[in-house]
């Protein structure tokens, strides 16, 4: 049996740069989880007797510590560990409501979907930052409701494509046929409908997470995200920047372990793109 | 005796910006159990229409009227769940094109299986297997292994008999054939003619065969309605329409079509003009402007179905044997 799915595994097994990105980003969840535990130090200790040092072998902080001492290797491993976790939670979340939201208002048409396609513009045309400051203000600083809130606007794109596939699927006839055998709008549109959109879906999901990390970081650089002493890559470049004259290093460490990821996931996106998308193939 | 499916007096109109089409207008049959009955007529003239709105697949746009009656219950005013008890399970519908009719990333038997599942509550294991039986009885080979496959991995003509499969999985009382065979090349269609007319004798249902082909309808169905511009225009036993047609326009097409015992001919016969723009249909007989015996009366009296119970015609001036 040859599905759909194995096809476009064997296409994405072909292309050699989605294959690097797909291992290094494995290298990059390995190592956050279980890096720490090959180092003597622990992200939240302070050590006096090392402040600032640069990265090398010499002593046990391999990429060095920050001003207050911190042990820089496990710290970017704990900030990275918060990006993929914001970035996969977040991106969960928008698939979810996006895909649900999207189809629902498609497939059900007329005056329901013109009033929910106008609830999303709505949604959409409020600035993303001051929703989430809002939100903070409202609720406290948590990490769940970081994930919440840019979950929460990171749907609105993915329920506009959702849309869109659904618009010209729901002509196709085996839509039609399905109504003729009497099943019910809830089964068609998550048994006929939804998993022929989900090829557009799965990549715009996997374009979301770099985006998404991208934005944490940004709100964490503005001081809006995790807060000290926990860590997330934007903390640590926000800390980092401060010190570029000085220490370098405490920037750059956790800034190419943000660039390495987001490219990784980028090119793992479109690679993913490729393969999924018959016609060219 | 109640009839398995009774249309009354039905009109199906779309508003557009020139004003009203009539797709089918005050169109009245019936259907009794276990008939067999072709519809024919070109396209545009409502033959599918009439059907839809039974399965209540008509456009959002469309506006209906009249009565559809299915073994004496109403579909037009009827809530979704009460239809969707009906159709799928004792109304079903043949496509007229198995290449699209299928959802392409769910495996044949699953597709089979649904529909068991939902109407007769059966277990997902037992409806498969139920599945596969129906696949062998409508003459698929190897039915256990093509339930595992993907309607792109089916050829054409296997794929319309996974629909037919599938239209009998819960013993319908009427089976709505949309142009079963238009979208398949010669030999499969030939087939698939044969194969309607073996379930027919198996399952007992009534079946509805439209066309706008008369030499798919012919051999199959016991009574030939022949619609033009949205009416019924003639309606009989289908020996009684090929041996004696009553009114002008099935003479007419019966003229059209190529016989193979016949004198060999240059050119096939046509039928000259236009079938009327949608909209323009006045109190008068549709077929007039077209027709070589319309005289005044046809011109402002809109002729009914009239006759015998054999064979019925809608003119002023029918042809006689």
């Amino acid at each position: 049996m040859d599905g759909l799915a194995d096809e476009a595994a064997r296409r994405l097994r072909s292309n050699p740069a989605a294959v690097a990105a797909v291992a290094v980003l494995c290298a990059i969840v390995v190592l956050s989880w279980l890096g720490p535990w090959f180092s003597p130090n622990n992200s939240q200790t302070l050590d006096w007797l090392h402040i600032a040092v640069r990265p090398g072998m010499q002593s046990s902080h391999w990429f060095g510590t920050d001003r207050l001492g911190r042990d820089l290797f496990t710290r970017t491993l704990a900030g990275t560990r918060v990006s993929i976790a914001i970035g996969l939670a977040a991106s969960v979340i928008s698939l979810l409501v996006g895909v649900s939201y999207g189809a629902i208002a498609s497939y059900i048409g007329g005056r329901t979907d013109h009033l929910m396609m106008r609830l999303i513009e709505i949604l959409s045309g409020l600035p993303l930052i001051f929703f989430v400051i809002f939100l903070t203000v409202i609720f406290g600083r948590s990490e769940y409701l970081l994930f919440f809130a840019i979950g929460a606007v990171g749907w609105l794109t993915m329920a506009r494509i959702v849309r869109g596939q659904t618009l010209s699927v729901r002509q196709r006839e085996f839509i039609e046929a399905a109504i003729a055998s009497g099943a019910g709008t809830g089964r068609i549109i998550a048994r006929h409908v939804v998993p022929n959109v989900i090829g557009p879906v799965i990549v715009y999901a996997t374009l979301t997470v770099p985006q998404i990390i991208l934005f944490e970081s940004f709100l964490s650089f503005l001081g809006l995200g995790i807060q000290e002493p926990g860590a997330s890559l934007g903390t640590l470049i926000a800390e980092g920047a401060g010190e570029m004259e000085a220490a370098p290093w405490i920037l750059l460490v956790p800034g190419s372990f943000l660039a390495v990821l987001l490219l990784c996931l980028n090119i793992f996106g479109d690679g993913l793109r490729d393969a999924l998308d018959v016609k060219d193939g | 005796m109640v009839p398995t499916l009774s249309v009354d007096r039905l009109r199906v109109s779309f508003s557009h910006r020139s004003g009203s089409i009539e797709a089918v207008d005050r169109v009245s049959l019936q259907i009794v159990p276990a008939e067999c009955v072709g519809i024919v007529g070109e396209s545009g003239s409502g033959k599918t229409q009439i059907f839809m709105a039974a399965m209540g697949l008509l456009a959002g746009k469309a506006q209906v009227s009249g009565s559809v009656r299915f073994e004496g219950n109403e579909l037009l005013s009827v809530d979704r769940p009460t239809l969707n008890r009906v159709r799928g399970s004792k109304l079903t519908m043949i496509f007229q094109d198995p290449m699209t009719s299928l959802t392409p990333h769910l495996t044949v038997g699953t597709q089979l299986a649904e529909v068991t599942v939902t109407h007769l509550g059966m277990p997902w294991k037992d409806a498969r297997t139920f599945a596969g039986r129906m696949l062998e009885r409508v003459h698929v080979p190897e039915p256990k292994r093509r339930l595992n496959q993907y309607p792109h991995e089916l050829s054409g003509g296997m794929r319309q008999r996974v629909m037919i499969a599938m239209s009998l999985l819960c013993e319908p009382s009427l089976v709505i054939a949309d142009e079963p065979t238009t979208a398949l090349d010669m030999t499969t269609q030939a087939q698939i003619i044969e194969l309607l007319r073996a379930v027919r004798g198996e399952f007992g249902m009534a079946l509805v065969l439209i066309s706008h082909d008369l030499a798919v309808v012919a051999g199959l169905a016991d009574r030939i309605l022949v619609m033009y511009a949205g009416s019924v225009v003639e309606n009989a036993i289908a020996e009684e329409l090929f041996k004696h047609p009553r009114h002008p326009y099935t003479a007419e097409l019966l003229k059209c079509m190529p016989s193979v015992t016949g004198p060999r001919l240059d050119r096939l016969p046509t039928l000259a003009g236009q079938p009327p723009r949608p909209g323009e249909i006045l109190e008068a007989c549709p077929f007039a402007p077209r027709c070589s015996r319309a005289a005044d009366r046809c011109r402002v009296e809109r002729p009914q179905l009239e006759g015998s119970s054999t064979s019925q015609a809608a003119c002023h001036f029918p042809l006689t044997s």
